[in-house]
């Protein structure tokens, strides 16, 4: 079955310029560095890692807000940007103040997938908005009020019938939630489930947070420094996960359960994370791995397509196995660990 | 978080709301200008000026006093010097009999029809010409901030006599000179707002959906630069009416024989001693509009803007 997103080889790096006149290209953020992956028709991938991972310049590059650096995005079999592509693929973002144009009512946004690819006339648009209003769960008779009229859960309701507005069958959800209160996301996290399950939508779904990915997802991807370091099913993922980064990061999310969470070993990493203007050499993550051994630093472990469970790593940790908390890796010179958070990714917070 | 005990709870159940029309951001602006004192104040002002403006032919047909006829025998003294104020002559005659309050009046529709057809002018120009260059950006805005930059350091008056001397003094001539030497601030702002406004979310959610350039900057930017444009287009019309003046008064503006406030002004200079009323006059017509329009500038933008602050606080 050909996937209904196929990303090859994708990577997207943003110049930085010095000088008034001349504009020197001085350095490059190496945001998206070689990513590879597909997404199935009617499934949700879930995107995880820290802010400045790459994952929300990821999720510009697939819906051809950014234009890649090299490498190959392909939707339905034809790459990005073709006819049809804007009405197929939409992008629910993640800040609900920011996505809406303060000075125009609601059902005027909601209509504007309509408007642009010109479907239908007046009186069916004003419709199709009261009807997508309704299926969001928000009062269609509100459709004359503007944004700041509403709460932000609301407004991500908005967000969130503006992107169905046009039937997609691909939606990018760029952390439709952290923004939003915990009692909120649950709430518009179920929205995203019902919709899918109701309109057959495909997700890829970014996000920060560990749980709400876990929720949502049926494969997970775990970034780290513009690289895809792990890709699985989600259970498989959170039951045995084989990076070490990925253990380090499940380790780090909060556990509702107190006894759990005071058994729990953390895994604490050393160091911050790399500039991504120059990324280390190999293993992106040699650096700060517990595990790190000469040939890290030497060859780039590369992530096994094809596999259901696949880890980007040389030495992949077995289920059981005890990360030390102490730093095994091999010594290292600093890489500049102020500027770990230089990547123009406006998603993070 | 547990996300699947919190799914029991999670269903929205729209509140039963009236189907009340939202209050916009224009009628909220125009609530809090309602209670601005000096901004309803100057608008009232305005509105009178206005209308004495439009009425003058009324007036002139009232008092029987064509505002370019002469009246020698009831408008000036037996000695040639122009009469006071009175019952035939309100606010008394000019050096050449003519009715000042008359001239005025006169003066008041030159005034308001350049001011405002300048202003727009300006405005529209400004606009188009800071939106495309905050807009597109790169090499286009380079050419269209250097473009203004030689417009804001022409020396305009200069400007103004070269081409009144070439083409000859008349009111379309004037209101595209001023139109020219004001649209520049006005697209030096638009470009800035515009610029600050590209890097917004909702942009980006545009040109996801597919929105091209064009429809994008008019649906999206426009309604976002309509606070800022409109209170700088009402300070812009003050400048552009005492711009006017000026060039009436050094003789460079509007036809000589027109009544004009600036004209009026440079006719009363060898006669203020005799006739105080005809530089008096016409100077608190220019006063009241121009701090008029000022005020209500003011207003509007503390009324768009409730954020900013104020330049003297208190009530």
């Amino acid at each position: 079955m050909t996937p209904l997103l196929n990303v090859s080889d994708v990577r997207k790096y943003f110049p930085i310029r010095k000088g008034v006149f001349l504009r020197r290209e001085v350095g490059r953020v190496h945001a998206v560095d070689g990513v590879s992956l597909q997404v199935r028709a009617g499934e949700t991938l879930g995107i995880v890692g820290e802010s400045g991972c790459g994952k929300s310049t990821l999720a510009r590059c697939v819906t051809g807000l950014y234009p890649v650096t090299s490498g190959s995005i392909e939707f339905d079999g034809a790459p990005i940007g073709g006819k049809g592509f804007r009405r197929d693929v939409q992008m629910i973002f993640q800040d609900p103040y920011g996505s809406l144009n303060p000075r125009r009512r609601v059902g005027s946004i909601i209509a504007d997938p309509l408007v642009i690819h010109r479907i239908g006339n007046a009186a069916e648009r004003r419709r199709r908005v009261q009807e997508l209003m309704e299926l969001v769960g928000l009062n269609p008779e509100h459709f004359n009020r503007f944004p700041a009229e509403f709460s932000g859960g609301q407004r991500q309701r908005i967000g969130i019938a503006r992107a169905l507005a046009s039937r997609p069958r691909l939606v990018v959800c760029d952390e439709p939630v952290s923004a939003l209160d915990v009692s909120i996301q649950a709430q518009v996290i179920n929205l995203l489930k019902d919709l899918q399950a109701e309109l057959g939508l495909t997700y890829v779904f970014i996000a920060h947070d560990l749980s709400v990915v876990r929720y949502v997802s049926d494969r997970v991807a775990v970034m780290y420094l513009g690289r895809i370091v792990e890709i699985a099913p989600g259970e498989d993922l959170y039951k045995t996960p084989r990076h070490p980064y990925t253990n380090a990061l499940l380790s780090a999310a909060s556990v509702a359960d107190p006894d759990l969470s005071a058994r729990r070993e953390r895994i604490v990493l050393t160091g911050d994370v790399p500039s991504p203007i120059t990324p280390p050499s190999g293993c992106r993550f040699h650096p700060r791995c517990p595990k790190a051994q000469a040939r890290c630093v030497r060859e780039d472990p590369l992530l096994l397509p094809g596999g259901d469970h696949s880890a980007a790593c040389h030495f992949p940790v077995v289920p059981g196995e005890r990360l030390g908390a102490e730093h095994a890796g091999i010594p290292q010179e600093s890489t500049e660990p102020g500027l770990g958070r230089t990547e123009p990714d406006r998603g993070g917070e | 978080m547990s996300l699947t005990d919190a799914s029991a709870e999670a269903e929205h159940v729209p509140e039963e709301a009236p189907a009340v029309r939202g209050k916009g951001p224009w009628r909220l602006a125009w609530e809090r200008l309602a209670r601005d004192r000096a901004a309803m104040v100057s608008l009232g002002v305005i509105a009178v000026i206005v209308l004495l403006a439009l009425l003058a032919p009324v007036f002139a047909a009232i008092t029987g006093h064509d505002p370019q006829a002469q009246f020698p025998e009831t408008g000036l003294t037996p000695e040639g010097l122009p009469v006071g104020p009175g019952s035939d002559f309100w606010l008394g005659a000019d050096s050449l009999g003519r009715d000042l309050f008359i001239r005025i009046l006169y003066g008041a529709r030159i005034s308001l029809l350049v001011g405002l057809l300048s202003t727009l002018l300006a405005t529209v120009f400004g606009i188009v010409a800071g939106m495309v260059a905050g807009f597109y950006g790169g090499w286009v805005d380079g050419v269209l901030a250097r473009v203004l930059d030689v417009v804001l350091s022409f020396p305009y008056l200069l400007v103004a006599i070269v081409l009144v001397a070439a083409l000859g003094a008349s009111v379309p001539l004037m209101i595209f000179v001023i139109a020219f030497f004001s649209f520049a601030a006005m697209a030096r702002v638009v470009r800035g707002q515009t610029i600050a406004y590209k890097e917004r979310e909702f942009i980006e959610a545009a040109r996801s959906m597919g929105a091209g350039k064009v429809r994008t900057m008019f649906v999206d930017v426009v309604p976002n630069l309509i606070a800022p444009v409109t209170v700088l287009a009402t300070l812009l019309i003050p400048t552009s009416i005492v711009f006017e003046a000026t060039l009436s008064f050094l003789g460079l503006g509007v036809d000589p024989r027109t009544a004009s406030w600036g004209a009026i002004l440079a006719d009363s200079v060898d006669f203020y001693r005799v006739a105080p009323g005809l530089l008096v006059f016409p100077a608190l017509m220019l006063l009241l509009t121009t701090l008029s329009f000022n005020l209500l500038g003011d207003g509007i933008r503390d009324a768009l803007d409730p954020r900013s602050d104020r330049l003297l606080p208190g009530k």
